[in-house]
């Protein structure tokens, strides 16, 4: 899962709020996947991306330094276009879990792809 | 007429199979090119020869580069209905539009295209022969000409009445062919992680170009299975997400689907297609996840949403529910960790699919997606909408004699609101199409043969 995806992932539960975002991401196995990079498609992303969650999740991951909010004229520095490629879309956690901030439900990532069925309990219909 | 005059007008050559698509996709991929879809014909039908109005050859070109239902484009230079009318046509032409592909240091050649006919060698010669009044003055080159320019030749559509005289005569310079090569180069036969569903390659490439996906889209299927509609945007250089209720598929866990294969093996799964055809840089990621409750954040938008929902026909629908609405002995699987679904009413599905794009597509972003149906009972009111999103196509490929399914596009052309205030008003507007909860009955159900029983008795 790359931290993009855990960017965009909320959990829309009745009776949990619309604090269901960011899920709290407890990564054991990371890695690095090379990704060709392309300035067009992350000028496509950044605007879509909530940088106080994608900090509090690369921060534990030991990664290069981001930025800490979107810089005015980002589109023009390479540099930090390609700081945010890395963390967006190189960084991919293979194995962990996603916390629910409300309800404390864990969803289990497992060879890089996270499970986000919810259980019985939580499934009212 | 004003317009016609600063457009040129070229003759598309289209493929003769999933008729129906056809103007659907040509006039989505002009749309999205910056060209608008005028035609000096009336209505296309069946034949494979289109005249289309293009502001520009980059526009016709760029068309080229997408379509799978038209074979090649020419930049039309006569037509008529007889040879005498075609040749009038050509001296009509601008000279000066022939000449920079006529000059005496260019090289050429001239092909015949027949349809529904075949012309002996001599025949062909003949017609070649007869163009002799046109300023051509480079040389011949069969093998690497510069300039490619072709007679085509249209004995109507039926092989059984082929008449002795062609009803349509067309001279062009070719410009460039299509992307029917990409049927072959994706077929489902030679990939490696196909599922029991997986998409035709060829109608793959028809839905992302009635998506009018392009470079750099965020392009989603909620019901992704292995993947084969996300390979097809991709190769538009469209980024994927893919989500799918079912953990074993989206694992590429479990039985395969391959005939002389037992089970899947360790490298069958989204990622490692998309690697297959070199487009793995296109993957974002594949999630399990219940499309009845989707995990997107608010605010997530998608340029594209491209999908084939389960029918229950050869996959079944189902959704994550409580335990206590499952009849016992429903099917378990211990590694999803959420052992229970239930089946999920198609009219519900369709209602929650519609409400979805609604709210995470972009303005002018589209939805494509089939909606199977009982054709007996089928009328157009029965389609699901949705006040944010309009119709742009509906097209139908037949299944059996009685079911078939409907190619549905649509476009955001309103911001979605609020949900609760689609919520009631689109339950009305789904009635219509509650009937079709059965879907999978009526399929499997004897009333289908009976049907085509008594129809094949009163025929006889």
């Amino acid at each position: 899962m790359k931290l993009l995806t855990h960017n965009l992932l909320s959990l829309h539960v009745r009776g949990v709020g619309p604090r269901g975002f960011p899920l709290r991401l407890q990564a054991t196995e990371v890695c690095i996947n090379p990704v060709e990079f392309n300035p067009d498609i992350l000028m496509h992303m950044i605007p879509k991306v909530e940088w106080v969650a994608l900090l509090e999740a690369a921060d534990p991951l030991n990664l290069v330094e981001v930025t800490k909010g979107l810089i005015e004229g980002h589109e023009h520095d390479e540099n930090l276009l390609r700081q945010m490629h890395h963390v967006l879309l190189e960084v991919d956690v293979l194995e962990g879990t996603l916390q629910c901030p409300e309800s404390g439900r864990l969803f289990p990532i497992s060879h890089g792809i996270p499970n986000m069925l919810l259980s019985d309990e939580e499934t009212e219909t | 007429m004003a317009l016609s005059c600063s457009l040129n007008r070229y003759l598309l050559l289209m493929a003769q199979e999933h008729l129906e698509f056809r103007l659907p996709e040509i006039k989505s991929l002009l749309s999205l090119f910056g060209g608008q879809f005028i035609s000096s014909q009336e209505t296309y039908g069946k034949s494979p020869f289109w005249i289309l109005s293009i502001p520009s050859e980059d526009i016709a070109r760029n068309l080229m580069k997408r379509t799978v239902c038209a074979k090649s484009i020419f930049e039309l230079w006569g037509h008529g209905k007889s040879p005498e009318e075609l040749y009038n046509s050509l001296k009509n032409y601008p000279v000066e539009k022939m000449v920079p592909f006529l000059h005496s240091d260019s090289t050429y050649k001239i092909k015949i295209h027949t349809f529904n006919k075949t012309l002996t060698q001599e025949e062909k010669v003949k017609r070649i022969d007869a163009l002799a009044f046109l300023p051509f003055e480079g040389k011949v080159n069969l093998k690497k000409p510069q300039h490619i320019f072709s007679i085509l030749e249209d004995y109507g559509l039926d092989p059984n009445c082929i008449p002795e005289n062609p009803h349509n005569i067309y001279f062009g310079r070719w410009i460039a062919d299509g992307q029917r090569e990409l049927i072959e180069s994706y077929s489902v036969k030679k990939r490696h992680f196909i599922g029991n569903t997986s998409m035709d390659a060829g109608l793959s490439f028809i839905m992302a170009n009635h998506g009018k996906v392009k470079e750099n889209d965020i392009v989603f299927d909620p019901f992704v299975g292995t993947g084969g509609l996300l390979i097809a945007s991709a190769h538009f250089g469209a980024y994927v997400y893919g989500t799918d209720i079912d953990y074993n598929t989206v694992h590429g866990l479990g039985k395969a689907s391959r005939k002389n294969q037992k089970w899947r093996g360790p490298d069958e799964n989204i990622r490692a297609n998309l690697r297959q055809y070199g487009l793995e840089k296109y993957y974002l990621d594949v999630l399990v996840s219940d499309a009845s409750k989707p995990s997107w954040r608010k605010g997530t938008y998608f340029d594209a949403i491209i999908t084939d929902p389960p029918y229950g026909i050869r996959e079944s629908t189902r959704r994550t529910g409580s335990q206590k609405e499952i009849p016992k002995g429903m099917e378990k699987c211990p590694e999803s960790h959420v052992p229970v679904s239930l089946s999920y009413h198609l009219s519900d599905m369709f209602f929650d699919l519609l409400n979805f794009a609604a709210e995470t597509l972009v303005l002018g972003g589209r939805l494509v997606y089939w909606l199977p149906v009982y054709t007996p009972e089928y009328t157009e009111e029965m389609v699901p909408w949705h006040p944010c999103l309009k119709l742009i196509s509906n097209c139908e490929q037949k299944l059996s004699s009685h079911t078939s399914r409907r190619l549905i596009t649509m476009e955001k052309v309103k911001k979605f609101e609020n949900r609760d205030q689609y919520s009631h008003l689109l339950s009305d507007h789904f009635l219509p199409y509650q009937g079709h909860n059965s879907f999978r009955e009526k399929y499997f159900s004897g009333v289908t043969k009976r049907i085509a029983k008594e129809e094949k008795s009163s025929q006889e």
